[in-house]
Parts: structure tokens; C-alpha cells; sequence
């Protein structure tokens, strides 16, 4: 059995599944059923300053949208930081560490950006003897109209003046939680660093609109008529998610930053994923609003599967194998030719490849041959874009195959094993010269 | 009715009122709008899609589920109702396992097809409930004149297209009431809450349809004084005679013609008025058989025995048919041929069946018997046309059916034919409801120039 314990910036916790800062976590009887159920940590919802708390809204606060059989694949929120008084929250969070030693607790803030303030809500956490604090530089709806969340997050060296002072009035782990909703961010992520972050953790919800209603002509959740942006999150906000988080992971100027990854997490594949990319761990919150806390069971037992089968003993063993083999698209292989092939076995003919690839593509799969219903990759046509193996229905009935030997049918060239990439290719006007023989 | 003989155990109303209604309850429960989408997110809007191609009315299924799947339940019936206006009906008696479903890709990846006919019942009930009038508007009169004999899927569906096409439609029904075999044939449990009838008035609903009841060809009305009188005649005249058993005793009162047996079951207000034997054999292998069979056990017969003369594949009655009559305790016994009936007096008491044995198409009796005791023995081995006025008219049969190409014309330049009385035909409502609409587009091209 794979060793699952997790020690992200001194932080420890018996598997790297944690809760992100968000409804469920929201309070001591949400966050010890968690615990009951297995998780390894709970990052507590956003933490403001002491006084009056903010109000929610009381009509709807989410947003959806939904995949065949209704399967959810997109949530969006309008929800703020905690409405319950700092102190409950205190008490609660203090009482919840005293209970569940072995987990990791971590206080999520979000206060003015102003010095001040932050000492003063840094001095307070303290006394819940949490693990460690994250800085909530996300949240794009609501607080950010106030001047917190995004509204921080989007400007690198707001970024690092508070990370400074977080740094400064406490001895307590810092990361820095980072909002996709900004064109690069690699610059977030080094005024983080700058500032002095123990790690970034990413992301946090996208500006959205999940729907229009169009009966109301409003954007959903709709209060009374009109409706705002929401921050985006779920299933569908992956990709954008493992991308942000690869591009921190490769940057030199960041590189070996610790991060602890958030976006779509469901399985322990999406996990894995993030732990590839180099994730220390991984935050989630659509999967267990969607399905309840019993979900880490799944993820527990299916990541220590996989490293089982893989020979993996320890997250690290795994830890940011994927990230040398991230690069940029000039550096790809052109000389690596790949057809489709059809498992004319699994096949079971409904014909969504051909016309994939008829209408939208290369015309390079029958639909009839010797006038039966048939569906044959055309090697002459195929550029093996893999757009087929994407819309085909059956698992694994269309594959990619190399080329190795002989010519591309399509552009009937000699295969050539040598790697080769734009750099070079001589249709590239910047191409690097090569040295004449 | 009381038993009329001693020893026949005839009787009716052998169940109590809550059986009547729980055995002929819809044999499937309509699906709930979440049943629908769920199971339309299961299609996967195939290309050149194999179901569409095994529809004989090409409905563009795909299509219809997706527009099913995204909320669109009536523009779904408008999807069906293009191809195929009795898409209600053909939802609730279309053997799907031997057309569209069986083809279905999900069928081929995991045994288990998209619930392709379900699905069209829910958006067409959807529509009917919903918008009530049938979607289609009739073009500017034409003041063509088109005659149909027979108001049954084939009649009704060529009066719609004509109908819409601008053309005036009368249609000659012989009997009192609109509907051929959806009104008069078909198990009572697939058409339940008398929708034949207001399919009847759905299709008719786009206007410019006349229906003469009680006025049956070769006796109210002459072909020949139609053909003088209309600019083209549609015959939908289905197959008003059944066949005997060509055996002593034939005629006997308890020796029951099954089609007419079920008409009477479908018209009654009174299913515990019907007669009922303890003691049931039903002579046949087609849907008329399983249908009788399987009505005459939910009104309270003891032993219902289907004999069919050739084995299980050949039956005309699909698989599914089959299990349905099993599953409701009739008893299937192939290879068996009716030989003789024994007579208690007037009455059938029994029938003797010869053991028979045969392989490709060849069948013969192997001299061997078995006697099954029989209170009612239903005939059910296949139906034949009144070819009279046709062969008066000139009109060329094949087979003793009428001929038609590829657009439903027979040999008579003014006199077009479709549904069961037309040889080659699957005698399918569906095959029907589509030989209607090509005859119809055919007469419009014809007539138009």
C-alpha cells in the first residue's frame, strides 16, 4: 500500500486530499464530517475582519451547467467570504484542531489591503493553533467590487506587499491563492514568490455566466431580475486549471515553488494529474458539494492503486514527472507522423468519426465500403489530428498509431525518426540556419 | 353471456372489475419527462443513422431525440409527424425490436438500444396534450378530387398528405367508425384511452377530409363509378376476410374468427360481457394470433395454447410478441397443425393437431396427433382480400393482393393502393402509414403536372 501522507510546506496531513476554502468548510459541524469521512485537510472558508460579518444573498447563489444524463460540469457561485461572525469561526476552528490533530487546518483570509488589518486578523488565527494561512487573492465576484479578492489578486505587486506583511506578523506557512481571471499567471505567481509565499495554490473560481434565463431575459442565478457574474468552477474548469498550474510549474522564475492544486478535482485521476504537474496536493470543493464527502474514499483508494501499479511509494516518488514534458508547441516533434486506426471489432457504427471528419476535418474516413456501411481511416488523407478518437463513443476503438517505417501515405515522405521542430523547419522565416555540410 | 352447452365452459365476466382495468392497463407505462431525457442523452445522433434507415417512414430519429434531449418535446412530434402523422400510433404498436431498435448502436455496443419508440410516444403524446391540432397547413385549393377507399393507417395517412397538398379528400369507410385496424385490430393494452380515435381526429384536423361511414366498396360504392367522379383513387381497403381451417365444424358458434373477436373486444364499454372459454387454442403464428392469445388469458381463460404449424423463427410474431403472450401465461407449441375438430353436438369440444416436421419452407405431417381440449378455438392463420371489385375494375393482382410499383400505382392509371391489401407489403401499420404518404406525394405529382 502506498504511503498517501502529505507534508506541503510543513503542513501535515494523512493524504493529500484536502477541502478548499468554500461552503463546506464553512463550519466546525461541515468540517469534522469531512474529517469523519477521510479527508486530510480543510482549508476554512475565507475568514473577514472582526465586526458586522457580510450578507449573502438569499435567493439562489449557484449556478449550473450539465453534461449528458445531467451529470454536473460546471458550478457557479455568487456566495462571499463566511457571513458568521469571526469569532464563532475562531472558537469553532480552535475546537476542531484540538479534535482532529493528524489533520491539517488552514485558515483562509481575506481582509483590506491595508497592513493593519492583515497583522491584526494574522494575530487572531494564531490563536486557533491552525496549520498554516492562505491568502484568498481570488474571489472575483462580490469582495472584489470592495477592493479584496481579485481586485488583488490581478495587480502582482498588491500580491507581494501583503504577502510581505503576512510574512512579517506571523511564523504561520503562507500560500498565496491565485486567480485564473488575468492574462498571465506566471506575474502573479512571481510577486508571490517575491513576497517571500511558502506556496501558490490555484485557481480560484473564473468570471462567469453560467446561463441566461430566457424567460427572464436575466443571467442565472437570477435575484429578483438581474443576475451578476458568478466564479466558475467544476469539471469543466480543469484544463484551464492543469494549464495555469503547468506554466508556474515550468517557469524558471518560479520553478520549484510548492502549489497546491484546485480546479474540477473528481477523481483521483484529476488528482494524480495535478501531483504530475507538480502539485504538493490538491484542493477540492465541486466534487464533494456534487456528491458529498464520501467521494475521498474513491480517491484515497484510487490513488493508492495507481501508485501501487506504478511502483510508487510516496507522492513524491511521482511529483512533477510531467512538467519537463510540457513545452511550447515550437518545440514539438514534426517529424512524428501518426494515422487513426479503427477497431473495426469495437466499432459500433454510428458514423459520428466520418462525419466529424467529413464535414469538419480532413475527409478522411468512409462511411461505406463496397457499398456497406463502413468506416476505414483514408491513410492518404488522414494528418492525424485525433479529432475522431475525441467524438468516437466506444472507448479505445480508434487509436493514434505511430508511423515508423516507411513513407506518410498522406505526404508520401520518408518517415524520418530524427526529431525536428519548427526552429528549424525551413517554412519557418525565423528558422535557425543550419550550418551547410 | 351464459354458457350455451353443458359441457363447453364458456362464461363471461370470470374477473372482478379491478382486474379488467389492472390486465388492460398500457402494456408500457408512457416515460416521465426525466425518463425521456435520460434516455435521449443516451443517443448518439449517429451519422446516416441505421435507425432511420430501418424506419419504413425514414422519421428522423437523431433528430427527434436530440430535440427530445434539449427541451423541445413538440418540435420533436413536428420531426416525427413530417414523416410518419400517425407517429402516435406507430409509437404504441411498432415491433421497434425488429426495426429501429434492433439496428440501434447501443444495441450493437451493450445490448441495449435507445428506447427509440418510447421516446416517440412521449414526444407525440407531448405534442397531442400539448397543441392538440396537427401541425401541418393545407396548401391553396387545388380543386382536385381525391377518392380513398378505407379510413385505416393507409387511407388516413394519404388523406393527410393530399389534404395537404390542397387536394379535397373523401374517404369511403365502411364501417361506422374511422381507424381500420388501430380502432378495430390492435390489442387493446397497446392503445389505450381510445387514442386511435383521436389520432383520427388529430389527422383529420388539418381540414379538406370528408369520411363517408358505412359505405363499404362493391356495395355502397362502385370503384368504377369513382374512378368517373374523382381525379384519382387511393385503396386502403386493408383485408376484410379471414381464413378458415377448411375443417369440419368450422362454423361452429365456439370456432371464433379472431380479428372479429377482437374488434368486439376493442369496441366493447364492457370487457366482463365478453365471452370467455376455460379452455383456449388459438390457431396461428402472426401478431393476430399473440394478440388473441394473450387478450383472451387477461379476460380470465384458464389455458390458452397458441399452435403455430411451422417453429419459433418462422412465427410472424416477433421474439418480443412472443414473450409478451408467455409472460402472461399463454402457452406456445410449435410444429403443430390443425387436423380435425371434435364436436359436443353444434359445439367444438376439442381440437385434434398433427405433429408436423419440415425444413426449408417444406412441412409435412408426421401422422402423429395430439387432442387439446378446447372450449373456444380462434382462428388466426392469416387474412385475405375481397379482390372482386378490383378485378372488375381491371386492376392486376399479385398473389390475390394488389399490384403496385414503387410509388403505389396499380396498373390502373387512375388508381393508386397501399396497406395490407397491396401484395409484398409487411402488413405494418407503419409500412401502411408510409404507403399512404408515397401514393399521396405520387397522385400530387400526378395530378399537378
Amino acid at each position: 500500500m502506498a504511503d498517501l501522507t502529505s507534508n506541503f510546506v510543513g503542513i501535515k496531513s494523512p493524504n493529500p486530499f484536502w477541502l478548499a476554502s468554500a461552503p463546506p468548510t464553512d463550519k466546525k459541524y461541515n468540517v469534522e464530517r469531512a474529517f469523519e469521512a477521510g479527508w486530510g485537510g480543510v482549508v476554512w472558508k475565507t475568514l473577514g475582519e472582526a465586526g458586522p460579518p457580510v450578507v449573502n444573498v438569499n435567493g439562489p447563489r449557484y449556478g449550473a451547467i450539465w453534461g449528458a444524463d445531467r451529470r454536473l460540469a460546471g458550478l457557479n457561485n455568487i456566495e462571499l467570504i463566511t457571513d458568521r461572525d469571526l469569532e464563532i469561526n475562531l472558537r469553532e476552528m480552535k475546537e476542531v484542531k484540538q479534535n482532529w490533530p493528524d489533520r491539517a487546518l488552514v485558515a483562509s483570509l481575506m481582509v483590506p489591503c491595508e497592513e493593519e488589518p492583515w497583522k491584526r486578523i494574522l494575530d487572531r488565527v494564531l490563536e486557533t493553533g491552525c496549520d498554516g494561512v492562505e491568502l484568498n487573492f481570488g474571489c472575483p465576484h462580490g469582495m472584489s467590487e470592495r477592493g479584496m479578492g481579485a481586485a488583488v489578486g490581478q495587480v502582482p505587486e498588491y500580491i507581494q506587499m501583503v504577502v510581505e506583511w503576512c510574512k512579517q506578523h506571523s511564523n504561520l506557512p503562507v500560500i498565496t491563492k491565485l486567480t485564473p481571471n488575468i492574462t498571465d499567471v506566471r506575474h502573479p505567481a512571481r510577486a508571490a514568490k517575491n513576497g517571500g509565499t511558502d506556496a501558490v495554490s490555484l485557481i480560484n473560481t473564473i468570471n462567469s455566466i453560467v446561463s441566461i434565463d430566457l424567460d427572464l431575459m436575466a443571467p442565472t442565478p437570477t435575484i429578483d431580475g438581474k443576475g451578476t457574474h458568478g466564479g466558475y468552477c467544476g469539471p469543466a474548469v480543469k484544463p484551464i486549471a492543469l494549464n495555469m498550474v503547468g506554466e508556474i510549474a515550468r517557469d524558471p522564475l518560479t520553478a520549484g515553488l510548492p502549489i497546491s492544486g484546485i480546479g474540477g478535482i473528481t477523481t483521483w485521476r484529476d488528482a494524480a494529474e495535478y501531483i504530475a504537474l507538480g502539485c504538493g496536493n490538491v484542493q477540492v470543493c465541486t466534487a464533494a458539494m456534487t456528491y458529498g464527502f464520501k467521494i475521498v474514499e474513491e480517491m484515497i483508494e484510487g490513488l493508492s492503486n495507481y501508485m501501487d501499479e506504478k511502483g510508487y511509494k510516496t507522492i513524491e516518488d511521482f511529483r512533477g514527472m510531467a512538467v519537463p514534458n510540457v513545452t511550447d508547441w515550437q518545440y514539438l516533434n514534426l517529424n512524428y507522423i501518426t494515422k487513426a486506426k479503427i477497431d473495426q471489432d469495437l466499432c459500433i457504427s454510428c458514423g459520428r468519426c466520418h462525419i466529424a471528419c467529413e464535414d469538419t476535418s480532413h475527409q478522411a474516413i468512409t462511411n461505406m465500403v463496397d457499398g456497406a456501411r463502413k468506416f476505414e481511416v483514408i491513410d492518404e488523407e488522414c494528418v492525424g489530428c485525433n479529432l475522431c478518437v475525441n467524438v468516437c463513443p466506444i472507448d479505445n476503438c480508434i487509436t493514434m498509431e505511430e508511423m515508423t517505417t516507411g513513407s506518410d501515405p498522406r505526404t508520401q515522405k520518408p518517415i524520418d525518426r530524427d526529431y525536428a521542430n519548427w526552429t528549424t523547419h525551413p517554412n519557418n522565416p525565423m528558422a535557425a540556419i543550419e550550418p551547410a555540410e | 353471456m351464459a354458457s350455451s352447452n353443458a359441457s363447453t365452459d364458456i362464461q363471461s365476466g370470470r374477473l372482478s372489475p379491478d382486474q379488467y382495468s389492472k390486465n388492460f392497463e398500457d402494456i408500457h407505462a408512457p416515460l416521465t419527462k426525466h425518463e425521456a431525457v435520460v434516455e435521449a442523452d443516451r443517443c448518439y445522433f449517429c451519422y446516416d443513422a441505421p435507425c432511420m434507415t430501418a424506419c419504413p417512414t425514414s422519421i428522423d430519429i437523431p433528430l427527434f431525440i436530440r430535440e427530445i434531449a434539449t427541451g423541445n418535446p413538440n418540435g420533436s412530434a413536428k420531426t416525427i409527424f413530417e414523416q410518419n402523422i400517425m407517429g402516435g400510433m406507430c409509437a404504441r404498436v411498432c415491433p421497434t425490436e425488429t426495426l429501429c431498435e434492433e439496428v440501434c448502436v447501443r444495441e450493437t455496443a451493450e445490448g441495449k438500444p435507445v428506447k427509440i419508440g418510447l421516446l416517440q410516444r412521449y414526444a407525440t403524446d407531448h405534442y397531442m396534450a400539448d397543441i392538440g391540432s396537427q401541425p401541418f397547413e393545407r396548401a391553396a385549393s387545388t380543386g382536385k378530387k381525391i377518392a380513398i377507399i378505407g379510413a385505416g393507417p393507409a387511407g388516413l395517412s394519404c388523406a393527410h398528405r393530399s389534404a395537404m397538398h390542397g387536394h379535397d379528400v373523401t374517404i369511403f369507410e365502411a364501417r361506422q367508425k374511422a381507424g381500420g385496424l388501430n380502432e378495430f385490430g390492435i390489442a387493446a393494452y397497446k392503445s389505450t384511452d381510445d387514442f386511435a380515435s383521436n389520432e383520427v381526429d388529430f389527422i383529420t384536423s388539418i381540414g379538406g377530409i370528408d369520411i363517408k361511414y358505412g359505405a363499404a366498396l362493391g356495395k355502397d360504392v362502385m370503384l368504377d363509378d369513382l374512378v368517373g367522379t374523382f381525379d384519382a383513387v387511393f385503396i386502403g381497403a386493408g383485408l376484410p376476410h379471414v381464413n378458415d381451417l377448411s375443417l369440419a365444424g368450422d362454423d361452429a358458434e365456439n370456432c371464433i374468427d379472431a380479428v372479429k373477436y377482437i374488434a368486439e373486444l376493442r369496441q366493447t364499454d364492457d370487457l366482463s360481457k365478453l365471452p370467455v372459454g376455460r379452455n383456449v387454442v388459438v390457431i396461428g403464428g402472426g401478431m393476430t394470433a399473440i394478440d388473441i392469445a394473450t387478450q383472451i388469458k387477461l379476460l380470465g381463460a384458464e389455458n390458452v395454447t397458441i399452435c403455430y404449424r411451422r417453429g419459433a423463427d418462422a412465427m410472424g410474431a416477433s421474439a418480443y410478441e412472443q414473450e409478451v403472450a408467455q409472460t402472461n401465461g399463454v402457452t406456445i407449441r410449435h410444429w403443430l397443425q390443425p387436423k380435425a375438430l371434435h364436436m359436443n353436438g353444434n359445439m367444438v369440444s376439442a381440437i385434434e393437431l398433427e405433429y408436423t416436421s419440415g425444413a426449408n419452407g417444406s412441412l409435412s405431417g408426421t401422422g402423429e396427433t395430439v387432442t387439446l381440449n378446447a372450449d373456444q378455438v380462434f382462428k388466426a392463420i392469416g387474412q385475405s382480400p375481397d379482390d372482386t371489385p378490383f378485378t372488375k375494375t381491371g386492376i392486376e393482382l399479385v398473389k390475390g393482393r394488389i399490384g403496385v410499383d414503387e410509388n403505389r400505382k396499380t396498373s390502373h392509371a387512375k388508381i393508386w393502393a397501399g396497406g395490407d391489401c397491396v401484395a409484398g407489403g409487411e402488413d405494418l401499420t407503419v409500412a401502411s402509414v408510409e404507403d399512404g404518404k408515397v401514393a399521396a406525394e405520387n397522385i400530387h405529382k400526378t395530378l399537378m403536372g
